[in-house]
């Protein structure tokens, strides 16, 4: 009698864990065969393939605009002439309405100078910018605006010749992306 | 359980019966059954033996390039042989992509970047034909899944349990490429055909015996034969037509155990139940 | 069964309040909870549950296929290749989806064998089976459009002879022909019209699904006895947990052999003509369809005959026509199976010349899936004419005919004599064992 009672009390507990058990197993399985669902949205390897793109600069002369186009954005380069670097050089950093660089290469809170948007040392004639309107993602105009630099047609941001913006609605510099000189003629963007 | 017995003499007896009538299939092409040969990728645990895959690569560069394209693979899959990113930068530059237009509107080449794929030797489909006397090479990407001779019965249900066997489509290529030879006698093979009786859709083919001892310079020591030549080239093509085989059967592998685990649990606790209402 | 009062008692104030504006939990309980089956149901009976299993991973799969396919003559099947090599996981969606269609016809074929055989299909259950051929034919038209979205040779010669059926209308056929095609073979209108209709078709199918199972529970299952529930407390138990974790088990083994073909042997139930691109110039040698559409393929070739007045030059039905009535006429035969065996007992368990027909009938089908995969010629055709005759005779012929003259075995007088007697012939062995389980 007694032995009856204990298996009636011990089998339920033994029950359980099985019951646990397979709910857990059960569920691991099924975030497992989750987890490709979501993932196949991610980006393929074909996209990421591009991810970074070289651009071959031999050709550019002083004054002179190319824009390429990375991670299915337009990149601006710029081989600025003197004027215009002495131009965006001359502005003080106090009259900016963004004082950051918004370089992606020098990293965040690096003062919006001349020198630190352009390609740097060496390299002050080159810029190199996401051509996307800070204020909600148009394309820019290039060598137009109250400033020489480009200019915002759909809401009217103006930005400098070294893509700092100076009027206009929109609230940061141009950005730029992660780049890099690879040789002398050759930029690897991204 | 009767309609289970039931069904079991049913399928024996469909058996029987296809087996009977299976001598009578007409006589069909490829007039010899592929070879089989061990694979490095066949079966649940197979792997792609790297080394060869490279050779394949240098197999398919050197030599069927010149007529085959093999437009799915880009530069940078080639990683997945063991190359570097410096590796298939350097070979992706090898090669002069048509890109474009340009600002005067017209068509350029630069050199290749990883992203690119193989460009092939021939503009068009009517210009590959054109050149090789009306017959366009077939493309390489899929040829190891689309060249798969028929298994009749009963061989084909044995497969799904035995391997299970999926390399029906490198084992035609290799036999196809070690089996040219000299006609019967008294076989006509017409002008600009060769024989080869592994070949699936006729006796003869358009294409001549593109190997030949030492054709290829290995530089890991891999004997310089037809045999191992047309066994590279088929593991490649394998690798070709099915990048993510091994991912597959790696998945496969841990998606077994994990059922089978499951099962035996879903299994024990159906017996718990049941048994609850047995009492 | 469900026609009956309801169980369901909300378990709280928030359950209550919600059952009293929209009483879906009530409806799920009543449905899968509460909702009784027979106990004695086999294994033979987990297919619908399987089913149900398989239509949401294909939906599910379809829907992320479709994220990154794109129908388009130009580009339909590098998209495919693009699925498989570039997109994450892709190979696996394609691999589940294409092998899925497969073993849901595997599915669907074992569970209307089972209503045949255990007269799923007699009164009061005609609507349920009507809706199950309905769901077979949505199933076939799915499957079909969905095959010709790689664009590979197969799939666009599978297109074109399959829209090709309907040119044998007389009168209005090339006109519909025309008119399904959007143009004068199968192309871009085409593929883009099977694109949209295969994602649309499987919603459909799941709407059926709902009638299908909402006339099930009207009915309520049949059972391997044929005889209906009589005693609901004795002979029934409640569908969670027994029914539920019998099915889930079920579905394991199957995923189990699924999985096998999806990992090991993804191209095992394809073509691999279809490997390459589509070619309207050239035709490749063999064209055949799916294994799951074979048996009908081997019907519609086997008429190869024009079928006309005796002794005269007058034709009434071409052989194109012919086939083609033959092929839809073994579909739609199917609808007539109610009426067809009228035999009031249910069960082949206890008919004996019936289970030997239905053998024979199962044969039959797997002989004319066989001749399906081979040439139309000499002795296949002959073969296939034959096996053609015994599918429409087992149905118009012999089934009616059995069920005038043959003799049933005694049937069991309540689903409760039936198990008990099985349980004390099976489990007799098991007796010694058992008390010591008992201690």
């Amino acid at each position: 009698m007694s032995a009856t009672k204990t298996a009636a009390r011990t089998e339920p507990t033994r029950r359980d864990f099985l019951y646990v058990a397979t709910g857990a197993v059960g569920t691991v399985g099924t975030l497992a065969l989750a987890w490709p669902f979501v993932d196949q949205m991610n980006p393929d390897a074909s996209t990421l393939a591009l991810a970074s793109i070289e651009v071959d600069v031999s050709a550019m002369e002083p004054g002179q605009a190319i824009t390429v186009k990375w991670r299915g954005k337009p990149v601006f380069i710029r081989y600025r002439t003197d004027e215009e670097v002495a131009e965006a050089d001359s502005v003080e950093l106090e009259t900016l309405k963004d004082k950051d660089a918004r370089n992606q290469n020098l990293g965040p809170a690096v003062d919006a100078t001349d020198l630190n948007r352009s390609a740097g040392e060496g390299r002050e004639s080159w810029i190199v910018m996401i051509g996307s309107c800070t204020h909600l993602g148009c394309v820019p105009v290039g060598l137009a605006g109250d400033f020489g630099g480009w200019f915002c047609p759909c809401h009217g941001s103006h930005y400098d010749t070294a893509g700092r913006i100076r009027k206009g609605p929109a609230p940061e510099n141009l950005l730029i992306p992660p780049f890099g000189f690879v040789s002398d003629t050759t930029i690897k963007i991204g | 359980m009767k309609m289970t017995r039931l069904l079991t003499i049913a399928a024996a007896a469909a058996a029987v019966g296809l087996a009977a009538a299976a001598p009578a299939q007409a006589a069909d092409y490829p007039t010899k059954d592929p070879r089989q040969i061990e694979w490095s990728f066949a079966g649940p645990f197979g792997h792609w033996d790297i080394g060869q895959l490279q050779r394949g690569l240098k197999v398919y560069i050197e030599v069927c390039s010149s007529c085959h394209s093999l437009d799915l693979i880009a530069f940078r899959n080639l990683k997945a042989l063991g190359y570097s990113d410096a590796q298939v930068k350097a070979l992706a530059s090898e090669y002069d992509i048509e890109d474009g237009p340009n600002e005067d509107g017209e068509m350029f080449d630069r050199p290749g970047v990883p992203a690119d794929r193989f460009p092939g030797p021939y503009a068009n489909a009517q210009e590959a034909a054109a050149a090789n006397n009306g017959a366009a090479p077939p493309d390489f990407s899929l040829l190891a899944k689309a060249r798969a001779p028929q298994r009749g019965f009963p061989t084909f249900v044995f497969d799904v349990f035995w391997g299970p066997y999926a390399e029906n489509g490198p084992d035609y290529i290799y036999s196809l490429m070690t089996g040219y030879q000299d006609p019967p006698a008294g076989k006509e093979v017409a002008e600009g055909t060769h024989y080869n009786p592994y070949f699936i859709s006729g006796d003869t083919l358009a294409m001549a015996n593109p190997l030949d001892d030492d054709l290829v310079d290995y530089d890991d020591g891999s004997p310089q034969t037809v045999d191992q030549y047309a066994a590279d080239i088929s593991a490649f093509m394998m690798w070709a037509a099915e990048p993510h085989l091994v991912e597959r059967k790696q998945l496969g592998f841990k998606t077994m155990l994990f059922l089978i685990v499951l099962t035996a649990l879903v299994y024990l606790t159906k017996k718990k139940v049941w048994a609850a209402l047995k009492q | 069964m469900s026609g009956g009062h309801s169980q369901y008692k909300p378990s709280s104030g928030l359950m209550k309040w919600l059952d009293a504006r929209l009483p879906l939990p009530r409806l799920v309980y009543d449905s899968f909870v509460a909702y009784p089956v027979p106990r004695n149901l086999n294994n033979w009976y987990t297919f619908g549950a399987i089913l149900s299993a398989i239509l949401v991973l294909q939906i599910v799969t379809g829907v992320v296929l479709a994220m990154h396919y794109v129908a388009s003559t130009d580009l339909a099947f590098n998209s495919i290749e693009h699925i498989m090599r570039d997109v994450n996981y892709g190979w696996l969606m394609r691999r589940l989806h294409a092998n899925g269609a497969s073993f849901f016809f595997v599915a669907v074929y074992i569970h209307m064998f089972r209503s045949m055989y255990y007269g799923s299909y007699k009164e009061p259950r005609e609507v349920l089976w009507i809706l199950g051929v309905i769901l077979f034919i949505l199933m076939i038209a799915t499957a079909f459009m969905g095959y010709v979205l790689p664009w590979g040779q197969m799939s666009f010669w599978a297109a074109t002879v399959i829209t090709g059926l309907f040119s044998a209308i007389p009168f209005i056929g090339e006109t519909i022909q025309l008119w399904l095609l959007g143009g004068f073979a199968v192309d871009n209108a085409t593929l883009n019209r099977f694109f949209s209709l295969h994602y649309l078709l499987p919603f459909i199918i799941a709407g059926v699904v709902v009638l299908h199972v909402w006339a099930l529970h009207v009915s309520g299952q049949t059972n391997p006895t044929g005889v209906e529930v009589k005693n609901m407390r004795k002979e029934t138990v409640p569908f969670t947990p027994y029914a539920t974790i019998k099915d889930l088990f079920a579905l394991m083994v199957f995923l189990l052999v699924m999985a096998w073909f999806v990992f090991y042997l993804p191209d095992f139930l394809g073509h691999p003509d279809n490997y390459i691109p589509a070619d309207p110039l050239k035709t490749p040698a063999h064209i055949v369809p799916e294994w799951y559409f074979l048996p009908f393929y081997a019907i519609l070739r086997a008429v190869d005959f024009n079928i006309g007045i005796p002794f005269t030059e007058v034709v009434l039905i071409d052989s194109k026509l012919g086939g083609v009535i033959a092929m839809f006429a073994s579909l739609i035969v199917l609808l007539f199976l109610p009426w067809l065996d009228t035999s009031k007992v249910r069960s082949g368990n206890y008919r004996p010349m019936f289970r030997q027909f239905f053998l024979i009938f199962v044969v039959v089908c797997i002989g004319l899936g066989w001749l399906g995969s081979k040439p139309a010629e000499g002795g296949y055709v002959i073969a296939a004419q034959v096996l053609t005759a015994w599918y429409f005779l087992h149905f118009l012929v012999i089934l009616p005919w059995l069920s005038r003259y043959e003799t049933p075995k005694p049937i069991p007088a309540s689903i409760a004599d039936a198990v008990l007697a099985d349980e004390s012939s099976a489990s007799s062995a098991d007796k010694k064992t058992a008390p010591q389980a008992a201690e």
